[in-house]
């Protein structure tokens, strides 16, 4: 279980990084956090030849509010992404999200972009952009390029991003006054990748959803928003009404099967998390906005 | 503690003052392991070392037609590219069966494959290189050519006519079968109110040691010599095979054991690739390293379980069991595992179903099937997770239908504590059990009224938990009834040789081996104990086979009860020669002395009378002050075996209390209890938590552990990932508790404890779901118990 000999670059900006890319082409893989790309390597199912590093470039880090945006650098680590009271404040889903991916000592080194790059189908942060509505920043050498999350996310390790340009930050709408997030997932172990989890951020008013965005990962070969949430908008909220909607949600979803779980049970599990996460955002709303 | 029956009255050398015996005291190399100082197979770099990685199989069977390694053989850093035939004429081949397991029959294993591969992972080519990265550089320009014969992977059609036979020279498939009926089987069922069947399914899986299986192998041409540096559990067992198979005699091989990162049960076999590193180093007359990576472990670890086991009950009205009955099948893989077998599980099932119970009519069948997929051997608490786990689930299915709660169905049928000794049904003798006191200390520690209550009040507002009770016996302290009657050179008595040094330390000399369990630790406390002197004066050495005494090691709960006697009688006799040399220099008489506190003191009113330091001064430095004709010794050696029990059984019991989500499938385990007798215990921290690591292992299996084999026999979970361990998010807490009855068989009275955890957890947890189900009308009876298992007995899927 050792890597195939590679090549190491540290780049010193991003401009390095990207004439290093545009040289290298597909050889090349851009090294972040590591946490699934080093694995990869030590079985030989990648075999990169080189390796870029942009572990010192400073201006894909950090985390900042301006205006209504919450812009997220690409090289925040998990870790950062549970301690920021910026996140906590205007992207509380992130927050909650965050304790789901694996261990703490992945989560001192696994990257927000890297996690975004590597478009894992399971993985949690992707299906909170889609949920989030949040726009991904990508850098090539004609400049910056906007993406927005529904259109990021292309299949099983496929994104929109090309191969000659690197993911830069992520920018997300901040939270407004009645919004309430959920996040929950079935693992079968805390850490694991999930068997079916939601993702989802509403605007709760008089007992009702006037916005409702649920992303579902792990049911599919991307996240995925729930259709049958449009069911629920601007309506009164019955149980009858979340069960219909969740079981038009599981209709919606073709599965893919694995080790632990086959399609039926993937559907299923979407459809509970479905419901109780309709649940959850209700009773969250309720308890923040009073009344209502 | 409860303690049933002390072996006399009288103080015995263990309740000595200061006696460490019962007291929990840090372990000896705690701070060695802590801080990273500890000596690893991996650690080991020797002058000339080379590194082997294995080219192993992708298909479960194909026939080898031919393997081109001359692109191979020009990359960098090859030393070698090895191929099984070439191997061939160095080390000879082994067949894994004994003479007591009557008509067990396999074929002879290579180190490496020759013709043919018969599972995935099976080694077919060694690469050696100057590093592991460019061995496996070159191990990718190797190109084999196979032919994919059809591999035999489901155990249920393993025995079809029609089923291609593995070795065809063995006529069939079927390895071994076992045959058991006594008391009158079909009348007692006759007699019974109530029948009960189950089919029991249980997943193969496997040890996963933090620590792969490692090994260096140093034949050294000048001394005619091969030393092995191997992460093992039995070096005196691999020192015999390794020298038998490469034509050596024993004294040219030596096996060090330094530290080892865990064993369960892994390591105390002969691999084919670790037989197949030594006969390299002495091929290419130089260090080998062999490190298992962990894909490679998963492919060829001893993998275990797998079984499928229908079970019958019958029981009357009154709750009294009056048979049972039980067919196992089982698939170990396309060889059975050297030296010690593939069909000790099965056998251990026969032996075991119905253990604990006063019921004498038992019939049993159980076969042992030859398939490829990976070996199969023993592994922690060897049959006992499905004796167990049958036994118990149709004790419960029985206590249903008649309508009799868990606990009073067991206080109706366990053996009564003074009814022994007596024996099982298949001929086990028990000499002191106490199943009634456990059980009742277990209804006492989980207030087990208390949680019926909860249960019944949480199921008003739909939150299903359970109950779940598992009775055990476990083998230990085993005599040569394992093995050695059958014809395994694995010895069953061990040897400690205890000296005092020239300033009052003591060196000690243990043929049992440590992996993590403690076996230095009960060592050292004993010495220190019988002696009379303090632990940190007591240095262990064990895992050298030139530098111990010759035993049988670590495994089957054995290291405590045989080793630790080895190490009392061994002390008793070093402490009666200090006294006779103390009573020489002070003029006093051996009776009137005793040793305390590192002194030679008056036994009566403990005034200290000579430093042991003081004492070895004169034995050592200036014998001429001593009284003429004395000739000290101030070094014994001892021995010991059972001979009055093949093993000594202890007992126990296990509940699980935990909550089910019947719509996600998802269980949540909330706490463990265990009540266990392992005879005296020496150090009760050491005890507890080897039950509790013993009960996570049996966690796993109940909740996670499964090798997932596709239909042509490929391993698809072997990874980390993929394979799911129990990890400590999961775990719930688990209490331990103890009765104790020591044996009488040794004046240190203890029985074995390293299995107990693992013997019955599992069992608890499918009774618990099956009690929380109950409103469902739902039966589990398979485990890893998934969600998707779970959902799907439950119709929701």
């Amino acid at each position: 279980m050792k890597a195939s000999a590679f090549d190491y670059a540290r780049v010193a900006s991003i401009h390095h990084a990207l004439e290093m890319l545009s040289l290298h082409g597909e050889q090349a893989k851009l090294l972040s956090g590591g946490q699934s790309l080093l694995p990869a390597m030590n079985l030989r199912l990648v075999s990169p030849q080189i390796l870029i590093d942009i572990g010192d470039l400073a201006e894909l880090r950090g985390i900042a509010v301006d205006s209504d945006v919450l812009r997220i650098g690409a090289l925040t680590r998990h870790v950062e992404l549970l301690t920021s009271h910026l996140v906590a404040a205007h992207a509380p889903l992130l927050s909650d999200a965050v304790k789901h991916i694996a261990h703490p000592a992945i989560r001192n080194r696994g990257t927000l972009g890297g996690s975004l790059a590597h478009a894992d189908p399971a993985a949690e942060l992707p299906a909170c952009m889609l949920a989030l509505n949040a726009t991904i920043i990508a850098c090539g050498r004609d400049g910056e390029r906007r993406i927005a999350a529904a259109e990021f996310f292309q299949g099983i390790y496929a994104t929109a991003l090309r191969p000659d340009e690197l993911l830069a930050a992520v920018e997300l709408p901040i939270a407004r006054q009645n919004s309430v997030d959920f996040f929950q997932e079935f693992a079968r172990r805390h850490g694991d990748y999930a068997l079916a989890g939601v993702a989802a951020r509403a605007s709760v008013a008089s007992g009702g959803f006037s916005k409702l965005r649920m992303a579902f990962f792990a049911i599919a070969d991307r996240p995925v928003l729930a259709n049958a949430a449009a069911k629920l908008l601007n309506v009164a909220i019955t149980p009858e009404l979340i069960a219909d909607a969740s079981v038009a949600f599981g209709n919606e979803l073709n599965p893919p099967e694995d080790q632990q779980a086959s399609s039926s049970m993937r559907r299923h599990l979407a459809s509970v998390l479905f419901r109780r996460c309709v649940e959850a955002l209700l009773a969250r709303g309720r308890l923040y906005g009073g009344a209502g | 503690m409860i303690v049933a029956r002390r072996q006399a009255e009288r103080l015995s050398v263990l309740d000595r003052p200061n006696s460490y015996i019962g007291k929990t005291v840090p372990r000896p190399n705690l701070d060695r392991l802590m801080q990273g100082r500890g000596l690893y197979v991996s650690d080991i770099e020797l002058p000339r070392m080379a590194h082997v990685v294995f080219l192993r199989s992708p298909h479960a069977h194909a026939k080898i037609v031919a393997i081109d390694a001359s692109a191979a053989k020009r990359m960098p850093g090859v030393i070698a590219i090895v191929t099984g035939r070439e191997l061939a004429a160095v080390i000879t081949p082994w067949v894994g069966v004994l003479s007591h397991l009557k008509r067990l029959k396999s074929a002879p294993q290579y180190a490496m494959a020759i013709d043919r591969v018969c599972w995935q992972g099976e080694a077919v080519a060694a690469v050696v290189a100057t590093s592991r990265a460019l061995a496996e550089d070159a191990g990718e320009q190797v190109l084999v050519d196979y032919e994919e014969l059809e591999a035999v992977t489901d155990m249920q059609t393993a025995l079809d006519p029609k089923t291609p036979v593995i070795h065809p020279a063995l006529g069939d498939n079927l390895a071994f079968e076992r045959l058991h009926d006594t008391g009158n089987v079909d009348q007692a069922f006759e007699a019974a109110d109530e029948v009960v069947e189950a089919e029991f399914v249980f997943g193969r899986h496997t040890g996963v040691t933090l620590e792969p299986r490692s090994v260096v192998a140093d034949w050294n041409s000048a001394e005619g010599r091969l030393t092995i540096y191997q992460g093992t559990q039995a070096p005196h067992m691999v020192q015999n095979i390794a020298a038998l198979h490469l034509g050596l005699r024993e004294q040219q091989v030596r096996v060090v054991c330094k530290d080892v990162g865990g064993s369960f049960g892994i390591k105390v076999h002969i691999y084919a690739d670790e037989m197949a590193t030594y006969a390299l180093s002495k091929l290419l007359r130089r260090p080998i390293k062999f490190v298992a990576d962990r894909v490679e472990s998963f492919n060829t670890d001893i993998h275990a379980r797998d079984h499928r086991c229908k079970g019958r009950i019958g029981v009357r009205r009154d709750g009294a069991i009056t048979a049972f009955k039980i067919d196992d099948l089982t698939g170990i893989g396309p060889y059975s595992m050297y030296p010690r077998t593939s069909a000790i599980e099965a056998n251990q099932v026969v032996n075991l179903v119905g253990g604990p119970y006063t019921t004498k009519s038992y019939r049993a069948r159980a076969r042992v099937v030859f398939q490829n997929k990976n070996v199969m051997c023993q592994y922690r608490a060897v049959g006992h997770p499905i004796a167990c786990a049958v036994t118990e689930g149709l004790v419960d299915l029985a206590a249903i239908r008649i309508g009799m709660d868990p606990v009073q169905i067991r206080k109706r049928n366990l053996i009564a504590d003074d009814a022994y000794p007596c024996a099982s049904p298949t001929g086990l003798r028990f000499e002191q059990l106490s199943h009634q006191a456990c059980l009742t200390k277990l209804v006492e520690m989980m207030d087990y009224a208390g949680l019926r209550a909860e249960q019944a009040t949480l199921r008003r507002t739909n939150i299903y938990r359970g109950i779940g009770v598992a009775s055990f016996i476990e083998v230990t302290n085993p005599s040569a009834a394992f093995y050695g009657v059958g014809g395994a050179r694995i010895s069953s008595q061990d040897g400690v040789a205890v000296r005092l040094d020239a300033q009052g330390s003591v060196i000690c000399q243990t043929s049992i081996t440590e992996q993590g369990q403690g076996s230095e630790a009960l060592t050292a406390q004993i010495v220190a104990t019988v002696l009379g002197v303090a632990m940190e004066r007591v240095r262990v050495i064990l895992g050298d086979t030139d530098n111990t005494p010759y035993g049988g090691g670590t495994w089957a709960s054995r290291g405590a009860g045989i080793g630790g006697e080895a190490a009392l009688q061994a002390a008793k006799v070093l402490r009666k020669n200090i006294l006779d040399v103390a009573a020489a220099i002070l003029q006093s008489n051996p009776a009137e002395l005793d040793i305390a506190g590192n002194a030679v003191v008056n036994a009566g009113d403990r005034e200290p009378r000579i430093e042991l330091s003081e004492l070895a001064r004169i034995v050592y430095f200036r014998p001429d002050t001593l009284p003429p004709g004395i000739q000290p010794e101030l070094m014994a050696t001892r021995h010991f075996v059972p001979r009055e029990y093949p093993f000594a059984f202890t007992n126990g019991v296990q509940a699980s209390w935990l909550e089910v989500d019947p719509e996600t499938g998802f269980i949540r385990l909330l706490k463990h209890w265990v009540v266990e007798d392992c005879g005296t215990i020496i150090n009760p921290q050491l005890v507890d938590e080897q039950i509790r690591g013993g009960v996570v292992q049996g966690l796993g299996a109940a909740l996670f552990e499964k090798c997932v084999y596709d239909e042509r026999g490929q391993l698809t979970n072997a990874n980390m990932a993929d394979y799911l361990v129990p990890m400590a998010g999961e775990m719930p807490d688990i209490d331990v508790g103890h009765v104790v009855s020591p044996t009488r068989e040794s004046e240190l009275g203890a029985k074995g404890a390293g299995e107990a955890g693992t013997a019955g957890a599992a069992a608890a947890v499918i009774n618990a779901v099956n009690d929380a189900l109950g409103p469902f009308g739902t039966l589990v009876t398979e485990i890893p118990l998934t969600p998707q298992v779970i959902l799907t007995a439950l119709g929701r899927l």
